[in-house]
């Protein structure tokens, strides 16, 4: 049973082209929630929809991020130090639902989902306006217990496909909501500066998305260590959008309340080269 | 209807088939995804190796002629006499090489990752003795190893750093976060998901994402296998309490094992209080924690009304962790086994008497579970016999103990970084 929820904006508007027989490429930026603190993080998601984003991916702050790198950890950090909690998150991003085009996720360990108690963490999803959620420690072996209470509420479960998930790759295919997250390589997140160059990679990339489609007509997303305007253009070609997330934190690290125009640039640089290619 | 039945038993075996590693509502498999082939694999290996017959001698060989087990079971005549009570016996895992119980979890361990192929293997550690262990096993069969340890804990254990350094291993001092084994834990598993292929994670608690909970118990339990058949030697009969501390609780598991099904044998785990479990500065888990979801596993864990995980503490490095091992949260749930919180006054306290009474310096760790058994012994009374599972040695311990007693010692301690 899902009930409506009219504030929200469905993952697959990200992914809608004016022509219905084609699909946009989409560009889906990572920000954390209350980095430098909850008010300019609101801002800073304004400004990555005014960008030109296609959807917006919003990390809460968790005190052990084990799948991030040195950078999104720093970011949790800051978010946390600033007074970020749960609470405060749901209240950012109710407050600039109104002004919302594109649809938001949650990225969040599973933790805090847990804790906060699932029922009443989806629900206040839907009352923020929120779409989907994507728990990197929660595989698509332990996913009933929060797709349950999360679709309830409209909410889509994202779930993460690997270059090390083999045979795992189309039962996560065909069980797909929202989009499907694919890890560019293994580790953590981060920003890797050799990723283009490796046409292997490319290519191994390209066969999973393959494998995922036999299975789903769900889009497919490539995220992990893309942080230039080339990476990303490359990723989109072959899958139907990228996302970025340590590069444009990176640059909210060391501009801090000053980001806006920086993040602008960067996240239009990148729009263009996921359109264009 | 019919369809509809059997849709449900359909759905029903579903479940239980993706829920591995359960104990009641305790345990699974909450890891990236990066990480799942990885741990099916495992899985796969450990439980074709458990029955393999080749496999187990060669173990039973290391444990015997390497790690020197059987380990002993000594009466402590002194100590029992000052109580008046129970008899108290000490499992000498303390004098098993690399002087603690890790190393029958990490010759598993590292038998198994080589016989998968695995050429490198990584660790964390807390006190230093799993590093240890893991950098020894590692040295002895040939393979790589790198071991994380949080910041203050390569300062506190400094000599355990060296060791591992002789042992040619590289230690990672870990700088995120709270810099103590919680710290430890995250690094490590982020430096598997870099390199999974070719290595293997040697987990040193009975902690984590299936099967390490169950893998890591299964070497342990080696200890309360030994205890038995020693206590029908010594008494006729089974002890009527197993004592032992717990972090991860992979010696707590270890020595309780073997005892789950006899329900007149008391399981006693005593965490760490620190300063108190009324002051923030603690490390007790069952006493102060909520069910929750980290490290690969549902337990209990020392966090906040947001599921933050608390900073922890205790002076013990290897007990100051803010979780507990699945099984423990499900033998504290079904009240099979009691868990008490134990604090830094009490657990020196104990470190000092059993120097003085029996002429051996416990670790630090085990100092937590002796300086409960004394209660124990004396709530007993005399005609019963409990077990103390002395985890253990201290050596690694005395130049902390001193500072904390305010003996401005520092033995070689302080300078790393």
């Amino acid at each position: 049973m899902r009930e409506e929820n009219k504030l929200m904006i469905k993952i697959a508007e990200a992914f809608r082209s004016e022509n219905p027989a084609l699909r946009k490429k989409a560009f889906i930026a990572y920000l954390m929630a209350g980095d430098p603190d909850p008010e300019t993080s609101a801002d800073y998601i304004l400004t990555a929809q005014e960008a030109g984003a296609d959807l917006i991916e919003i990390g809460i702050p968790f005190s052990d991020p084990i799948a991030e790198g040195e950078v999104i950890q720093a970011a949790s950090l800051r978010a946390l130090q600033a007074g970020t909690t749960l609470d405060t998150v749901f209240d950012m991003v109710s407050s600039i639902k109104d002004r919302m085009h594109i649809p938001m996720v949650f990225m969040t360990y599973l933790n805090p989902v847990y804790a906060y108690g699932y029922d009443r963490f989806f629900a206040r999803c839907a009352d923020s306006g929120v779409s989907g959620i994507i728990i990197p420690d929660m595989p698509f072996e332990e996913q009933a217990e929060a797709k349950g209470p999360a679709n309830k509420y409209s909410i889509d479960v994202i779930t993460l496909v690997a270059p090390t998930s083999a045979t795992r790759t189309a039962q996560i295919a065909r069980n797909a909501q929202g989009f499907i997250y694919l890890v560019s390589s293994m580790g953590v997140t981060g920003m890797r500066r050799e990723l283009t160059t490796d046409q292997d990679r490319l290519a191994h990339l390209a066969s999973i998305v393959e494998d995922i489609r036999k299975e789903t007509d769900t889009p497919v997303a490539i995220g992990f260590g893309v942080s230039t305007p080339e990476q990303a253009g490359r990723f989109a070609a072959i899958a139907d959008g990228v996302i970025v997330g340590s590069a444009i934190v990176d640059i909210i690290g060391k501009c801090g309340k000053e980001a806006k125009p920086a993040l602008h640039d960067f996240i239009a640089g990148i729009k263009e080269k996921v359109i264009c290619g | 209807m019919e369809e509809k039945t059997e849709e449900k038993t359909e759905e029903k075996k579903e479940e239980q088939k993706s829920k591995p590693g359960r104990f009641g509502p305790f345990g699974g498999q909450y890891i990236p995804e990066t990480l799942m082939s990885a741990l099916h694999a495992l899985e796969e290996a450990y439980t074709h190796y458990k029955n393999d017959p080749e496999f187990q001698a060669e173990l039973e060989e290391l444990l015997t002629h390497y790690a020197n087990r059987p380990s002993l079971l000594s009466y402590a005549g002194n100590l029992t006499r000052e109580i008046g009570g129970a008899k108290i016996y000490l499992k000498r895992e303390d004098l098993n090489h690399t002087g603690s119980h890790k190393i029958n979890n990490v010759l598993g361990q590292t038998l198994l990752a080589k016989r998968m192929g695995k050429t490198r293997i990584i660790a964390e550690t807390g006190a230093g003795q799993h590093g240890v262990a893991a950098a020894t096993a590692a040295a002895l069969l040939g393979m790589a190893c790198e071991v994380f340890m949080g910041k203050e804990d390569t300062e506190r254990q400094a000599l355990n750093v060296y060791r591992m350094h002789l042992l040619g291993a590289t230690v990672h001092t870990v700088t995120s976060g709270t810099m103590t084994l919680k710290d430890a834990v995250n690094e490590t598993m982020r430096e598997w998901s870099r390199q999974v292929s070719d290595t293997h994670y040697v987990l040193g608690s009975v902690m984590g994402p299936h099967p390490f909970p169950t893998m890591v118990r299964d070497f342990q339990s080696v200890i309360s296998r030994e205890i038995k058949t020693q206590m029908y030697k010594a008494e006729g009969g089974l002890p009527d309490a197993v004592v032992a501390c717990v972090g991860g609780g992979s010696n707590a598991i270890g020595a309780f094992y073997e005892f789950i099904g006899d329900p007149s044998v008391r399981l006693i785990g005593c965490e760490a209080a620190g300063q108190g479990i009324n002051t923030p500065r603690h490390a007790a888990t069952i006493a102060r924690g909520a069910a929750g979801v980290f490290h690969g596993m549902k337990s209990l864990f020392c966090q906040d009304e947001f599921g933050q995980i608390a900073p922890v503490y205790s002076i013990s490095a290897g007990l100051d962790y803010p979780g507990i091992g699945p099984e423990h949260a499900f033998l504290h749930q079904s009240g099979r086994a009691q868990y008490v919180p134990i604090t830094d006054q009490e657990a020196v306290g104990a470190f000092e008497r059993l120097a003085r009474t029996e002429g051996i310096i416990p670790a630090i760790e085990s100092a937590h579970a002796l300086a409960h058994a004394v209660t124990v012994a004396e709530e007993l009374g005399p005609g019963k016999c409990l077990v103390v599972c002395l985890s253990g040695r201290g050596d690694k311990d005395v130049a902390a103990i001193a500072r904390y007693k305010g003996e401005n010692i520092y033995e070689g301690g302080g300078k790393h970084s």
